[in-house]
């Protein structure tokens, strides 16, 4: 590999992992919303504004997903706080 | 009772229409009676891939609406024993593909072939879930790029939730992924992302490696399969895809950088 080269490829040299991560989080996402009940979107929306009544979240602080097991539907929510909570 | 296998994608301009005629034509040179058939409804390309565009009377809407039946709109390739083409109608109304209309087509070929490939429109829109639905086996053709790794994801999902294997609860549809416009040399500079990483994100069978070549569109300037072409890598790739496809065992080529010789190593990048 010549400078030109070796230069190109350090600044380069991120994208591809980058862009590896972000779809591993977007897939895994898309996939646990996948098949479940039409209402999970709105709910997690309705759920978002009132945990922001409270608590200033970011848009993805809400996940929801169903899982199944045998005849059992759970339903898994998780909200992640910030640091410094401040309430209002 | 031949298969149908659907070539898919979500995401535009992929490579589907190229990998369905590449992909048709090598199971017809295999032996097999294979058509090939455009679900493109408005926007029919295939035809001019596989260079027969000037000998489109009938299509697949005719078929279906009853204006001619399936031997008038058949096209028979001239190069390759057992080909033939489907057309896609040009009308503007999306609805011409009606369900039932689509399976008694591809019954009545399913008869006739071998192999039923389906080129699908790109998106998850009434066309391309018209393709996918009657699949027994699946190829998605990826890009090595963000959002075309993100659509296949979700055509997977589709395939496995809404196709009539997984309505009538039998056996699921086969799937394979097709990684097309491949350049090692990117994914080398870490500029692409690499055939490891679209696999494991995605987990399904891979069918082949495909990589970026002048070779494609020199074949579809030309009207010809680039799968005819016999020294070009993108026509030795499908190649050896279509040979995985039927069973058997070959190692991934293309998928290296060339190896370069003493000068090419001091003055390459
Ligand atoms: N391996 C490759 N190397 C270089 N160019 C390619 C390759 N595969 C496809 N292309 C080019 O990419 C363009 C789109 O290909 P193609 O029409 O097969 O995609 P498509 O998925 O069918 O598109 P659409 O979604 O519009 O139906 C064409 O110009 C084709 O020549
Ligand atoms: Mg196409």
């Amino acid at each position: 590999m010549n400078l030109l080269g070796y230069f190109r490829a350090q600044r380069n040299k991120n994208t591809a992992s980058v862009a590896k991560e972000r779809l591993q989080i977007l897939v895994a996402r898309e996939r646990a919303q996948r098949g479940g009940p039409d209402y999970l979107p709105a709910l997690q929306e309705e759920l978002l504004l009132v945990i922001r009544r409270y608590v200033e979240v970011d848009q993805d602080a809400v996940q929801i997903q169903v899982d199944r097991e045998g005849d059992c539907e759970i339903l898994e929510l998780n909200i992640t706080l910030p640091d410094h909570q401040q309430g209002r | 009772m031949g298969k149908i296998v659907v070539v898919t994608s979500g995401k535009g301009g992929v490579g589907k229409t190229t990998s369905s005629a590449a992909l048709a034509t090598g199971l017809a040179r295999a032996g097999h009676r294979t058509v090939v058939v455009d679900f493109d409804v408005g926007l029919r390309n295939l035809d001019l891939v596989m260079g027969c565009e000037r000998r489109v009377v009938y299509d697949f809407v005719n078929v279906i609406n009853g204006d001619a039946n399936l031997n008038q709109a058949l096209i028979r390739d001239k190069r390759v024993d057992g080909l033939y083409v489907l057309a896609a109608s040009q009308t503007r109304d999306k609805d011409a593909l009606t369900s039932e209309g689509v399976e008694r087509v591809l019954d009545e070929l399913r008869d006739q072939f071998d192999y039923v490939v389906c080129d699908s429109p790109a998106g998850i829109e009434r066309g391309a879930l018209m393709a996918m639905y009657f699949a027994d086996d699946a190829i998605v053709v990826t890009n090595p790029e963000v959002s075309s790794v993100r659509d296949s994801d979700r055509v997977l999902g589709i395939l496995s939730s809404k196709s009539r294997r997984a309505e009538q609860g039998g056996e699921p549809v086969k799937e394979h992924l097709l990684l097309t416009r491949y350049s090692p040399d990117r994914v080398k500079r870490g500029e692409m992302l690499s055939l490891e990483d679209v696999g494991e994100i995605l987990s399904i069978d891979l069918l082949g490696v495909i990589p970026e070549s002048q070779a494609v569109l020199n074949a579809s300037n030309a009207g010809i399969p680039v799968i005819l072409e016999d020294e070009s890598d993108a026509g030795q790739a499908y190649a050896d895809g279509v040979a995985r496809f039927l069973g058997q065992e070959r190692p991934l080529r293309f998928t290296d950088i060339p190896r370069k010789g003493f000068f090419g190593r001091l003055f390459g990048s």
